[in-house]
């Protein structure tokens, strides 16, 4: 009997619902465990990063890595996973756009650990004691990883193959990525394992989207009784279905949330955040500054709106690490 | 990111132009030449004395079929120059003219700039910024439209109707709108005309009765444009139709009406007298308006205000012609182009407050006295002043809200020779001392210094020296119950104070209060003081910066009824040179939506200023009307996912471009 692929599951800094979405294949995983071997995964076996270093290079078909890479640990594992497959798929937001860890990158290393070892409202640390990189126990040396000043995608620490959008991805998009994988039916390399036309496009509430918005205020879902038969944005609430790619079956908008982005811009785009922005903008009632201010302000949170999954990949990206 | 694939390898001719010393004597244009040389894909890269000569574009030809060149690149002056120059030379060596680009080394570089190094380097990083954008460039074609032969003409003045009398003799069909109830604009109010001292009645009555009979000319007054859409060639107007509270087809001008109105009296001021006289509700603006058809004004009538007038107005018209339920009407027409001739508003003379307008009942604008020395004026003709005495001498101060620091800083050109003329008709009519009080006399025009002459031989007086204030504060016996101007008198050194009856503000030349809105709406220029601006100063006089639109009159600047005619007589040319080409070709940097990419989300619909996009409705998909698109982008910077885009400005060379100026070592993005 030839032996089976190896596949690998990887996480770096995420949520853990990337590794949930392996699962959410139901009983179709069976099929994937038959057809390959997973030689680590971290959430759900037993495998050290020694076993995967006494591999051979690229003896790996293809590691699936979630998370941003915010640790010098994350790094490094992301490296060895690149050394050891021939294929690197940057699975879920995290890993493709920076996702939501990304939106720290609005603020510097310092101000992050200030905030979480000193002034965070359940912490209590009036010696302002913080973890040290480096601490002798038993006369033994234990090391915390670096924590650094960015956090970045997948991309910008390895070389990625193909990536495969969502928070998480969907079950169907994993699916077909796993059969094109095993089929070696592969499209060029770079290409996002989704669609690439806006949501919109697939939106099961697109005909009732007007042309012409008319924004006077935007407003949060919990703060408007949803009309379920109608476009989200007609409501006054900002919906990034029209700047985010499809693919997911506007899963978040059947059940009456609006999309919020995590599938990343399309092809053509590259700034999610900008483009959404231009779109609504110029659909403002307001023509005086005044009148367009007092409008805008009613988003309270326009990078955690419009930059929610794509901080770190847009053109706002910080640089210094 | 980006997959993009090289069809063939870019060979690309750098030229950079010395301009005479223009761009030479800032940037090394040598320097740049040899640093462009060692950019990928560069072939070729010289430098040379002007490169828009004959054997500078021959050179580009040349290197095109010697080197197999793919791009060429110029970096010399501002495209809006040269670009067409140069895109014909590279045609004419048998590449796509859209393979060229243009780098403007010279207004963005050595006009700008003192530090020679520090502008090379500047002039290399555009130059790398070119480089690299031109790897993107593709072969476009060239659109053509059609000119539709009808003309629209906004301003019914002296200009407007000479604009529209040849347009519509040389076979065009004119819709002349006109915001008055009555064309014929300042002209009509004027008494006689210098030098000549025409009666400006007897030669423009006809001229108005003329529109209003050419069979070519749709006149519609009382009306504005409210809307305007479309392109060279091919504009949408709505004009708004202001209800006269009259049926024009069936007034028939006998003015029974006007007779028969419950007021004996006018109650309201004039328009056309300059609130010398009074008018009564139902009117028209004076004998001979054209059209000949009276109106009503709501404000100042009783059925309007109460509902409870006798209407005798209406029992007087035998053609029942009268209707108080008339609605303002909305009227779309298309037309090929536009002649704008708004005309000019006059100063305020409130604004000079030591002046006395306003305040003192015998001071008087130029305007008024036009209407009081006119035989159809408030006093038929005869000169009375508002306390009813008729004027033994009289002051005429020019230069009133004009070559003034503190109002208008321009010379409005007509106040010179109208005070002339006015001083003779004064003088005719009253026999009275009339003194001019002029800081110089301008009087540059055929026969303009002739009639100057003659009004010295008149016994004007004429005083140099700008007048400090007009008074009636008695000094001597002789000044009692007169209005005292004093002025300066520079020719004998002392300053005067001169008793008069009479004084005359001679006025200036203003844009219409309204003239920022009006070069909104038809997408055109002004300049600082507020006057509709033209292409060229001097070569294109009467063309603007939005193609098919031009300007006549005194709307592009103060100008006297010889030269707004000459104007009107230019723009109607300039509108017949469209018209019977028939065609345009369009600039190809049209914006596509790509079908496949586009997700029918509607964004764009609504945002393009010149409604090129619609939505297919099967295919649920955005399609813009190449014909209706002017370039200008909006639709692709709102496209929330990248399906629109936008020839010769597509992100991939916008963004190579960005990459190249910023990057101090070159390297081939993307």
């Amino acid at each position: 009997m030839p032996e089976k692929p190896k596949v690998t599951f990887y996480w770096c800094a995420s949520c853990g619902g990337c590794e949930e979405s392996v699962v959410d294949l139901a009983e179709n995983i069976l099929d994937v465990v038959a057809a390959v071997d997973i030689v680590m995964w971290p959430v759900a076996m037993d495998f050290k990063k020694k076993d995967v270093e006494a591999m051979e290079d690229k003896s790996i078909l293809v590691s699936m890595i979630n998370g941003a890479i915010r640790t010098s640990e994350q790094e490094e594992m992301a490296k060895l996973m690149r050394r050891k497959s021939q294929l690197v798929i940057a699975y879920g937001s995290c890993a493709h756009l920076g996702g939501i860890p990304g939106l720290a990158n609005q603020f510097q290393r310092e101000e992050i650990l200030q905030y979480i070892f000193e002034e965070s409202p359940s912490t209590v640390n009036p010696q302002k004691t913080r973890p040290e990189r480096k601490v002798m126990t038993n006369g033994n040396a234990v090391t915390l990883p670096n924590f650094f000043n960015v956090v970045r995608a997948l991309d910008q620490v390895i070389d990625v193959d193909y990536y495969l959008p969502g928070c998480p991805p969907t079950p169907k998009l994993l699916k077909q990525a796993l059969d094109a994988l095993l089929s070696g039916n592969l499209p060029e390399k770079g290409t996002v394992l989704a669609p690439d036309i806006a949501l919109c496009d697939e939106c099961p509430k697109k005909d009732t989207k007007p042309s012409d918005l008319k924004f006077t205020e935007f407003k949060r879902p919990h703060l408007v009784q949803i009309d379920s038969a109608t476009c989200l944005l007609a409501q006054g609430i900002v919906c990034m279905g029209p700047a985010t790619r499809g693919g997911c079956e506007g899963v978040c908008i059947s059940g009456n949330m609006p999309c919020t982005g995590c599938f990343g811009p399309t092809s053509r785009v590259k700034d999610q955040g900008a483009k959404i922005l231009s779109a609504l903008a110029s659909q403002v009632e307001a023509k005086d500054e005044k009148g367009i201010d007092a409008t805008l302000a009613t988003i309270p949170d326009p990078v955690g709106t419009f930059y929610r999954y794509g901080l770190p990949i847009s053109l706002l990206r910080r640089k210094n690490f | 990111m980006h997959n993009y694939e090289q069809k063939e390898a870019v060979r690309i001719g750098f030229y950079i132009c010395h301009c005479g010393h223009n761009i030479a004597s800032i940037v090394d244009v040598k320097a740049v030449a040899e640093y462009v040389k060692s950019l990928p894909g560069v072939v070729v890269s010289c430098e040379y004395k002007y490169m828009c000569s004959d054997p500078g574009q021959e050179l580009i030809q040349k290197d095109i079929h010697e080197h197999s060149l793919n791009r060429i690149i110029v970096a010399s002056c501002s495209p809006l120059l040269h670009e067409h120059t140069f895109r014909t030379a590279v045609e004419k060596g048998g590449l796509n003219p859209y393979y060229f680009q243009m780098v403007n080394i010279r207004e963005d570089v050595s006009w700008v700039h003192t530090d020679a190094k520090a502008a090379t380097e500047k002039s290399k990083d555009l130059a790398r910024a070119a480089v690299q954008r031109v790897f993107h460039h593709k072969a476009l074609e060239t659109k053509h439209v059609k000119i539709h032969p009808d003309v629209l003409i906004v301003g019914g003045g002296i200009a407007g109707i000479h604009a529209a009398l040849t347009l519509a003799n040389s076979g065009k069909k004119v819709f002349l709108v006109e915001r008055q109830p009555t064309i014929g604009g300042h002209m009509a109010m004027f008494d006689k005309t210098f030098p000549t001292l025409d009666c400006a009645a007897c030669i423009l009555t006809p001229k108005m009765s003329q529109v209003k009979n050419h069979p070519n000319i749709t006149l519609w007054t009382y009306s504005e444009v409210t809307k305007v859409d479309g392109y060279v060639g091919n504009y949408k107007i709505t004009i708004k139709r202001k209800p006269r509270y009259i049926n024009e087809e069936l007034c028939v001008g006998c003015m029974d009406c006007i007779e028969k109105c419950v007021y004996k009296e006018g109650k309201t001021p004039d328009e056309f007298n300059v609130g010398l006289s009074k008018r009564k509700p139902v009117y028209i603006p004076f004998p001979q308006a054209t059209p000949q058809i009276v109106l009503i004004d709501p404000e100042a009538c009783i059925e309007f205000k109460s509902g409870r007038c006798k209407k005798t107005c209406v029992e007087a018209c035998d053609r029942k012609a009268i209707d108080f339920n008339q609605k303002e009407e909305m009227k779309e027409i298309e037309v090929g182009t536009i002649i704008l001739a708004t005309g000019y508003h006059t100063f305020d003379a409130k604004r000079v407050p030591f002046y006395g307008y306003g305040k003192y009942p015998n001071v008087y604008t130029s305007l008024e006295v036009e209407r009081l020395v006119n035989a159809s004026g408030p006093t038929g003709g005869e000169l009375i002043l508002r306390d009813g005495r008729h004027p033994k001498t009289v002051g005429i101060i020019h230069c009133v809200g004009s070559r003034d620091k503190n109002t208008n800083r321009w010379c409005s050109r007509t106040c010179c020779m109208y005070s002339l003329k006015l001083a003779h008709l004064l003088k005719e009519h009253t026999e009275a001392e009339v003194y001019n009080f002029y800081i110089d006399i301008r009087a540059a025009g055929k026969s303009y210094e002739e009639f100057y002459d003659k009004l010295l031989d008149e016994n004007v007086h004429f005083i140099r020296g700008r007048v400090a204030e007009v008074s009636d504060w008695a000094v001597r016996s002789s000044e009692e119950g007169k209005l005292i101007i004093r002025a300066e008198d520079t020719m004998i050194g002392i300053v005067r104070r001169i008793p008069v009856d009479m004084v005359v503000l001679a006025v200036g030349m203003e844009p219409q209060s309204d003239s920022q809105d009006v070069r909104r709406l038809f997408n055109i220029s002004c300049s600082t003081e507020g006057f509709f601006l033209e292409r060229h100063p001097k070569l294109a006089p009467v063309d603007t910066f939005t193609d098919g639109i031009f300007i006549a009159g005194a709307c592009q600047g103060p100008k006297d009824i010889p030269d707004s005619v000459a104007q009107a007589g230019a723009a109607a040319a300039q509108a017949l040179t469209l018209i019977d080409t028939g065609e345009i070709e369009l600039e190809p940097n049209t914006a596509f939506v790509v079908q496949d990419d586009c997700s029918g989300c509607r964004t764009c619909l609504t945002i393009c200023p010149y409604n090129a996009i619609s939505r297919d409705e099967a295919k649920q998909k955005a399609f813009i009307n190449e014909a209706l698109c002017k370039g200008c982008g909006t639709c692709v910077a709102a496209c929330p996912s990248g399906a629109i885009k936008q020839n010769l400005f597509e992100d991939e060379m916008i963004f190579s471009e960005i990459n190249g100026l910023l990057e101090n070592t070159p390297v081939v993005c993307c």
